[in-house]
């Protein structure tokens, strides 16, 4: 039954993002309009947290913009963070490629839809490459966090704060108009409030904020580098950071999968909800099948799907676009099974029904 | 005498200011760059505000400019510093939050951003080095190369078909409502470094007490990208940018 | 029980927020439910649907192509829903907005003259709230006094005072809407 003394409440994802960020104590967003995720901005604007927590909240003159306002507050040791869709996280690579050179804190939420170009508004999945595999210039990776419900957007929004400053790297949220767009029922954390400046200045030595300056040498935060060899040495240590993440930090879910599975869907996002009423209606026949699903695109969970991959007939990836994360799992999987993509794409879902009737054909082509 | 005896402190009538360090600046001979990063160190180090200051440092020559003055420095991508500068003004609404651009950063690639932060009434300064040419990249065309001015990529002069007119991006901020104080000065002569130092101290006391967006352009040399000695280049400022560029305060309201 | 239901109709004839008021009812229930609208620049003078979705287990997909009961207020809508309404499910329609009722007999036709019920009382702001009403009477969803918890958790607290008469609306629901097969 309902509790009323719990934060429970009916929220569309974009709503969860806004009304999450002000609980967990995020200093500032800085962000411009675009379908299908105009409610972050709308809903930070209606709630006025400038009033209680002291977020500044500012709409931006481009998502251009944006980025770099969220470098300048990541650079001081502030924690922003910046909302948009598909064309919109194109125009920031490359403040993301800054942001990852001077390893500075901020959260990017990115609500997908159709592409290329201006696309649709309609939902997407298209953007995995651009999010896991970037457009900004450089050797450089960023955390991606894949929510599959409203309750996960709004509890991205913690986890991201956490995994950005224990990294110091932007962290992308990456969404799709579905779970942007959709309400469900949301349980809301407790405020934590904003670190003072005080505490800001013990956290975050490395700021730019002029704390404690006589006491120290001073900080700056560039991505310019003359000498090669110097520029060599910071990549290696960035990579080297890169592959603890990927040691510390891989994530993903695991449903209807044991020793006995045969068959594995691998999707995340709103392909992994899809998926899972296709599964349920493929058990109900008596096929051995399950889904993995990533919580993290990057690292990506590749031991656990190579593991997985020696027992497996197939696996069939589901995804809204014309087929990009197959990539990864086809890296991972190493041969050892098939490795299928269904999906629609230009702001078309497949539906449950086409997940279930994909899967009988693909696999049964196998077997011919 | 030794040079020990030369620099003793009862013989010293003029010095470093403290917060510039001995890194030796990349600045070509006769450009004004290194006149006004020393400028910016005097007036912090005479407001006292070492701590409480933010810089941003553009694309262009003063790329490096994190390099000389020791204060906290954020280097922003090309055009994006008055971006930058305005989340860091919101969020630590105490600090001296300055941009250092020059006029590519200032009026081509960043105009976007210029313009809003001014607009918007950020609480920020903004110094502008206008010098007419892009000298970091080698002399190319800037948006405020005057007509007929040569440079590499307009080998035959500067032409209103081929290149467009400079842009005044100073007189428009004038008509902004975000900004209080916007002045242009140069720093060729003795009088007017004076003048430039007042013009930025007043910038930074805006800053500091949220009066809204402050511009100082300063009209400057590129020696090297204009081809000239560092003298000639002061001269041919004085015939030919200060007519088309004048100095003095184009709007500055006190409250 | 889960109760897959879509809602469609027009931009304006409160669609979204009717599939708002019952996806609330359902979390007073105790419910999972899940809200989908078709969003877009369509909202309003365009078509508009919203796929609701109320479980006693956690909601799977928020998208589906086959539903329990399809609520359709325009022609288009019944074109587009008639066919993917399950076999033993449920279509209601307002009489006023179709002109050619559905002709499946493997499903159950209620209509609601819900257009003419508001226009007759002179109040068509509480149109969707007699075909929610007509909604709750036939398929047993979520209990009135849960809907009134729902619109006073939906609702922003200055329009708490329009909750007495939306309640009598959703009572005038339940009496006018008929079964046609």
């Amino acid at each position: 039954m309902y509790n009323g003394q719990k934060d429970i409440v009916l929220l569309k994802g974009n709503e969860a993002i806004a009304k999450a960020a002000i609980r967990y104590g995020y200093d500032g967003f800085f962000g411009y309009p675009i379908t299908p995720q105009s409610e972050v901005l709308e809903t930070l604007a209606a709630d006025k947290p400038w009033e209680t927590t002291g977020m500044v909240v500012l709409q931006a003159e481009s998502e251009v913009a944006s980025i770099n306002m969220l470098y300048g507050a990541g650079c001081t040791g502030k924690l922003a963070f910046t909302s948009s869709s598909s064309p919109g996280i194109a125009l920031m690579q490359e403040g993301l490629s800054y942001m990852a050179a001077c390893e500075i804190p901020g959260v990017i939420v990115s609500v997908g839809r159709g592409g290329p170009g201006l696309g649709t508004i309609q939902p997407g999945q298209a953007d995995y490459n651009q999010s896991v595999y970037g457009g900004g210039n450089g050797d450089y990776n960023l955390i991606v966090l894949a929510p599959n419900s409203v309750q996960e957007m709004c509890d991205c929004m913690g986890r991201a704060k956490e995994l950005t400053f224990k990294w110091r790297m932007p962290v992308i949220v990456l969404s799709d108009g579905v779970i942007g767009q959709m309400m469900e029922k949301v349980e809301l954390p407790p405020f934590i409030p904003r670190r003072t400046e005080e505490e800001i200045g013990q956290q975050c030595p490395w700021g730019t904020n002029g704390i404690g300056l006589k006491k120290r040498a001073y900080n700056f935060h560039s991505s310019l580098e003359f000498d090669p060899a110097v520029m060599e040495d910071r990549n290696r240590k960035m990579s080297a950071k890169y592959r603890q993440i990927e040691v510390e930090e891989v994530d993903y879910e695991l449903y209807n999968v044991d020793e006995s599975t045969e068959y594995m869907i691998v999707a995340y996002g709103i392909s992994s909800r899809v998926s899972m009423k296709a599964i349920d209606m493929l058990r109900e026949e008596g096929v051995k099948i399950g889904m993995l699903r990533p919580k993290t695109l990057w690292p990506f969970p590749e031991k656990v799907i190579n593991q997985l991959s020696k027992q497996l007939k197939g696996i069939l990836c589901v995804e809204q676009c014309e087929g990009q994360m197959i990539k990864d799992v086809r890296l991972a999987a190493e041969g050892q099974t098939k490795v299928y993509h269904t999906g629609r794409s230009g702001g078309i879902i497949s539906s449950p029904m086409e997940v279930y009737e994909d899967f009988k054909q693909l696999t049964q082509a196998t077997a011919n | 005498m030794t040079k020990e005896e030369i620099i003793s402190p009862e013989n010293r009538i003029y010095g470093k200011p403290s917060l510039m360090n001995d890194t030796p600046m990349h600045y070509c001979p006769g450009c004004s760059h290194g006149v006004v990063h020393k400028l910016i160190a005097e007036i912090i180090e005479e407001m006292g505000i070492e701590e409480d200051t933010i810089a941003i440092c553009p694309v262009g020559c003063a790329v490096f400019a994190y390099r000389y003055i020791n204060v906290d420095w954020i280097e922003a991508s090309h055009g994006r510093a008055p971006a930058c500068a305005s989340a860091i003004r919101r969020l630590w609404p105490n600090k001296l939050v300055f941009t250092y651009q020059g006029d590519g950063d200032m009026a081509c690639i960043g105009t976007g951003e210029s313009i809003h932060a001014m607009n918007r009434g950020e609480n920020i300064a903004m110094i502008f080095i206008n010098n007419a040419i892009y000298g970091m990249t080698g002399g190319q065309m800037a948006p405020t190369t005057l007509m007929g001015m040569k440079t590499a990529t307009c080998p035959y002069g500067r032409q209103a078909d081929l290149h467009g007119y400079p842009l005044h991006i100073t007189d428009l901020a004038v008509n902004l409502e975000g900004t209080c104080y916007v002045t242009r000065q140069a720093v060729n002569t003795v009088a007017n470094i004076r003048k430039t130092k007042k013009a930025i101290r007043q910038a930074f006391e805006n800053s500091l007490n949220k009066r809204g967006c402050s511009v100082v352009e300063v009209v400057s040399t590129c020696a090297s990208g204009w081809k000239m000695s560092p003298e000639q280049a002061n001269q041919w400022m004085t015939e030919n940018m200060f007519p088309y560029y004048p100095l003095g305060d184009l709007k500055n309201i006190q409250n | 029980m889960t109760e897959e239901i879509i809602i469609s109709g027009f931009g304006g004839q409160g669609v979204l927020s009717m599939g708002k008021i019952l996806a609330y009812a359902g979390i007073m229930e105790g419910k999972q439910v899940s809200w989908m609208p078709a969003y877009g620049p369509e909202q309003r003078g365009g078509t508009a649907n919203v796929t609701v979705i109320v479980s006693d287990e956690v909601v799977s997909s928020p998208i589906v192509s086959r539903y329990d009961t399809a609520i359709v207020l325009n022609q288009p809508s019944l074109e587009k829903f008639e066919s993917q309404v399950k076999p033993g499910g449920t279509i209601i329609y307002d009489g006023h907005s179709i002109i050619q009722p559905p002709t499946r007999t493997d499903i159950s036709i209620y209509r609601i003259d819900a257009m003419e019920e508001a226009a007759r009382t002179g109040n068509s702001k509480v149109f969707n709230m007699l075909v929610l009403g007509g909604l709750l009477k036939v398929r047993s969803i979520a209990s009135v006094d849960d809907v009134v918890k729902g619109l006073r958790k939906a609702l922003p607290e200055r329009h708490h005072k329009l909750i007495p008469m939306n309640e009598a609306a959703i009572r005038r629901g339940m009496e006018i809407i008929e079964k046609m097969n």
